[in-house]
């Protein structure tokens, strides 16, 4: 059965694909036509945030419940998250070649927060294969997903306040308001975040119904 | 959980429960570190070693950016090194008897504490031994950089404290230890550095003061998260 808001899903990236590169667009300096990134760019960092945020709630829920289904939701979650990341930093690199000149930068807190972010998901994931008992596994994982997620927030809610950043939508404020966005471009860029963020939703509940089978599989 | 834990939290961290129960915690430890005193020997030799080859190397660092970031490498290793023992000491026998007569908050704030008090010790040793062997920065404002030092070495050692907890249950890889530790040390590295670039600038407190700031908040978010989740690792 498919469900609706699979087929919004489709139909709005579909639909913010098309439309971004053929709508119209404020030409501005420098950036010229590459503000159609933020079609694409922003809207799967918002999916990667979502499914992080999913992962850490479900840690707690797991510190609380003990249960080890939360577990895998959690674990899930962080999987989907960590698989955006990917697509986020290759627009991402993308777009900062054609307008700063250079695919990366270590002067910009954003970059260095999103480097730092994928870092640790990645011990996040290394602990969890050292680790053999599995409700073990969870607690022990669990807490060090709260504690890097807790430690994430403070420097991205703080750092990019203190310094100057290239990066468009600086000062530490989520990016909205501060684009050279016009009319045009927000009919698109909404329904883009929603777009991206049902299909992480998509891609997590199908992994998450996989490790369901296979932990029951296993109990029996 | 039969109780709700956060109630219990502010419960166990009364003053009478501090004098009783978490300072014969950190007068333990400092017992078992003074009676051992190969280990804090061990430490010493290792920063001496570690800032003599730098300045063998170097010879003398004129550029600021340059000695600021050596500093911080040299302290980033010394402090990994040091916590990374807190919790390996504590075998399976240990680990039984502290869970019978200890409360898990008390334990890992008395853990936080005396890493805090060491760490804050070697990391003004280290300053000392790098600004005599590698030489010291003309215009540095040492009262910033001394309340830096003192501000990230303690949120170092609260950090680090936890993650030797867990890597202690995971093991106990001194590798993974690094792996853990590495990616969550960065952003309150990065704060240090920063702070401690003003500081051998020479820039006045109004413009430098905020850095202090966050890392006393930076501080008290890691001492209460630690103690918070800790109870969560304590049993097997």
């Amino acid at each position: 059965m498919i469900k609706w808001w699979k087929i919004s899903s489709v139909v709005l990236i579909l639909y913010t694909i098309v439309w971004g590169l053929i709508g119209n667009v404020p030409r501005l300096d420098i950036l010229n036509e590459t503000i159609r990134n933020v079609y694409y760019h922003v809207p799967i960092w918002f999916a990667m945030l979502f499914q992080m945020g999913y992962s850490v709630v479900f840690a707690v829920k797991h510190l609380y419940k003990n249960d080890l289904k939360l577990d895998i939701v959690s674990n899930q979650a962080a999987q989907t998250g960590l698989f955006f990341a990917i697509p986020g930093l290759l627009t991402g690199c993308m777009w900062a070649k054609f307008t700063w000149g250079t695919w990366w930068t270590f002067q910009d807190p954003k970059l260095n927060g999103v480097a730092i972010a994928v870092l640790i998901y990645f011990s996040y994931f290394i602990l969890r294969s050292s680790i053999d008992d599995e409700l073990k596994r969870a607690r022990i994982a669990a807490v060090y997903n709260v504690f890097a997620f807790v430690m994430m927030l403070v420097f991205i809610m703080i750092l990019p306040r203190l310094t100057d950043s290239l990066h468009p939508g600086n000062g530490g404020n989520p990016a909205f308001a501060k684009y050279d966005m016009d009319n045009n471009m927000r009919m698109v860029f909404y329904p883009a975040v929603i777009g991206w963020v049902l299909l992480s939703i998509w891609i997590f509940d199908i992994k998450k119904r996989l490790a369901f089978i296979e932990h029951e599989e296993n109990e029996s | 959980m039969e109780k709700p834990f956060i109630s219990l939290y502010f419960q166990v961290i009364e003053r009478k429960f501090v004098g009783r129960m978490i300072l014969p915690l950190i007068k333990k430890e400092f017992t078992i570190e003074f009676r051992q005193k190969s280990t804090l020997a061990g430490i010493l030799v290792y920063i001496v070693s570690t800032i003599f080859i730098s300045a063998l190397c170097f010879n003398k660092i004129i550029h600021p950016v340059v000695w600021n970031s050596l500093f911080w490498v040299i302290f980033l290793f010394i402090a990994v090194n040091i916590s990374s023992k807190s919790f390996m000491t504590e075998t399976k026998g240990k680990g039984l008897y502290n869970y019978l007569y200890y409360h898990p908050t008390h334990f890992i704030l008395s853990k936080i504490l005396y890493n805090m008090a060491l760490l804050v010790v070697l990391s003004l040793l280290t300053f000392f031994f790098y600004s005599w062997f590698v030489g010291s920065m003309p215009n540095i404002n040492i009262a910033m950089f001394l309340v830096n030092l003192v501000l990230s070495s303690s949120a170092f050692a609260g950090v680090l404290s936890l993650m030797s907890a867990i890597a202690s249950k995971a093991n106990n890889n001194i590798s993974l230890m690094a792996i853990l530790s590495f990616p969550v040390l960065m952003p309150l590295l990065l704060v240090s550095i920063k702070f401690s670039k003003h500081a051998i600038d020479g820039l006045a407190w109004s413009v430098s003061y905020k850095y202090a700031l966050i890392l006393i908040m930076l501080n008290f978010v890691v001492v209460v998260l630690a103690s918070l989740l800790f109870n969560y690792l304590w049993k097997d």
